[in-house]
């Protein structure tokens, strides 16, 4: 009797999970469905403008139920935003890379404000050096994931958002399949790392950064705004990529900027306002001062999203920045042929250490330069110093990219 | 000529940490106008004082570099080739990743 009791609940829970599953395949598709749709009236210009309708509140067609009209009431006034753009918000899904100093406010309000299915990327845990400005987290998850304190945070703001944890690091690898987890409507990310940035074409994207006692923010990828690529179609050394653990950072710097960011997902969720597409804002928190910039518009040459764009999602996947931003030789020290003389310590110290490294008695010293010229008087030089050990590499990062390697950059 | 320079985004780290500095550029001999390519050489040799590839690469900015000439990015106006006009505003800033 009783083993026939259990054996009728599993049955339940079986099939209960099943239908549940259904139920939120169907769901996703409905979803997709009406995204594309509000894609081809965008496209066509045919997008209602809320603010004409006489009261919101009646509008004929909505997904709210009475809880979401009372929790979004001050919304719903708004004439500018009202129930279709809540509508809208509710059904979007927006993935937030990153539950960092710029991540912890954005959710705060994006869960807040009701954006329909919240995803969280970070492979972090909170750390008590973190607490300064990422102010999701609270000092008893200080060791946890950030990903589990964030989603937390969020739930009890508010338990009708659906939150999605993805406990790991954003790479090239998983990042098609978790993208693809939000198909319906924007990708928004903050982004710890310029590869990101510098890959992630085919969303739009709200990228935010903070640093110091500046912040910056941007649309890429949204409404002939560009892309990251078509903005720098040579990526910046990651050695001007400065960070905060090395840098420092004033807390509210990046709340401010953080902030920003979610204001400018809701406003493309919801199909409201001008996003900041083709402009950039510059913030100095020392001057008090904002500077909204114009930036050029998508390059049909790009090679990431221009007309003749030959970057496929099996590229992405295999997609080495490291590789792609480094020399063909790492370690490597860049030094121009001017201060040579004045460099030599770094020379002679890097070759210690990759002796030290490897173990060997003598590392190997190549010398390479664009085109071959300055590389022959850096060696001729570095023999007359005592590097008798540094060679020429003939014909510089040019004939690297012809003759060795034909997917490195040449500028 | 007159003309606002700022130095963001760490840039300003280059050139003794002054975000705004306040110039009189000549113009080369015989020249008619001044084009963004002279300010640049003008810049390295005047105010970059300490390593120079973290500002330019070749005869330009290096990548990750913005150009702003009159806040509006010097893409659209012409890059290297843009004139500058009496107390035109530049501004040379470094994009920051992260937070």
């Amino acid at each position: 009797m009783e083993a026939n009791g259990h054996d009728e609940a599993s049955r339940i829970l079986h099939e209960l999970q099943s239908l549940k599953a259904t139920k939120s395949d169907i769901d996703r598709r409905i979803s997709a469905l009406e995204s594309q749709l509000r894609h081809l009236n965008l496209q066509n210009g045919t997008v209602v403008n809320t603010s004409a309708l006489p009261n919101p509140i009646t509008a004929a067609h909505h997904d709210l139920t009475p809880e979401m009209i009372h929790r979004y009431s001050r919304h719903l006034l708004l004439p500018s935003f009202g129930v279709e753009a809540q509508s809208n918000l509710i059904n979007s899904s927006i993935l937030v890379v990153g539950a960092g100093g710029l991540g912890s406010p954005a959710l705060l309000y994006l869960a807040a404000c009701g954006a329909g299915r919240l995803g969280i990327v970070d492979h972090d845990v909170v750390e008590l050096n973190n607490m300064h400005r990422q102010v999701i987290h609270t000092e008893a998850f200080i060791g946890q994931p950030k990903v589990k304190s964030a989603a937390t945070t969020c739930r009890s703001i508010n338990s009708s958002v659906q939150i999605v944890e993805h406990h790991e690091a954003l790479r090239t690898s998983n990042a098609l399949e978790i993208f693809n987890q939000y198909p319906l409507y924007y990708f928004f990310a903050q982004i710890q790392s310029v590869s990101f940035n510098y890959i992630v074409e085919m969303l739009p994207l709200v990228s935010g950064a903070a640093l110091g006692l500046e912040g910056q923010l941007t649309v890429y990828n949204y409404n002939g705004g560009p892309c990251y690529r078509c903005l720098f179609p040579t990526p910046p050394p990651t050695t001007a990529c400065q960070r905060c653990a090395d840098s420092g950072v004033l807390g509210v710097v990046p709340g401010i900027i953080g902030c920003l960011q979610a204001l400018e997902a809701i406003k493309i969720a919801s199909a409201v306002g001008e996003p900041l597409s083709g402009r950039m804002l510059l913030f100095d928190a020392l001057a008090a001062r904002i500077r909204i910039v114009k930036i050029r518009g998508r390059s049909p040459q790009c090679e990431a999203c221009g007309e003749n764009a030959t970057f496929t999602q099996q590229q992405f996947r295999e997609f080495d920045y490291e590789k792609f931003t480094q020399s063909p030789l790492t370690p490597s020290l860049n030094i121009p042929l001017p201060s040579l003389e004045a460099r030599l310590p770094e020379i002679s110290s890097a070759l210690k250490e990759e002796e030290e490294r490897n173990g060997s008695s003598s590392a190997k010293l190549y010398v390479i330069c664009r085109r071959g010229n300055d590389s022959q008087r850096a060696v001729q030089n570095l023999h007359k110093l005592g590097f008798t050990s540094a060679r020429d590499i003939v014909g510089g990062l040019e004939s690297w990219a012809h003759d060795v390697d034909s997917n490195f950059p040449t500028y | 000529m007159q003309l606002t320079l700022e130095f963001g985004g760490g840039l300003e780290l280059l050139c003794d940490s002054v975000k705004v500095h306040n110039v009189n550029v000549d113009m080369a001999k015989g020249a008619e106008k001044l084009i963004m390519k002279d300010l640049l050489g003008w810049v390295h040799t005047n105010l970059i004082k300490e390593r120079p590839e973290m500002f330019m690469k070749g005869d330009t900015v290096r990548p990750g570099v913005l150009v702003l000439v009159n806040d509006c990015d010097w893409e659209l106006s012409g890059q290297l080739d843009t004139t500058l006009e009496e107390k035109d505003v530049v501004v040379f800033i470094s994009t920051l990743h992260g937070g």
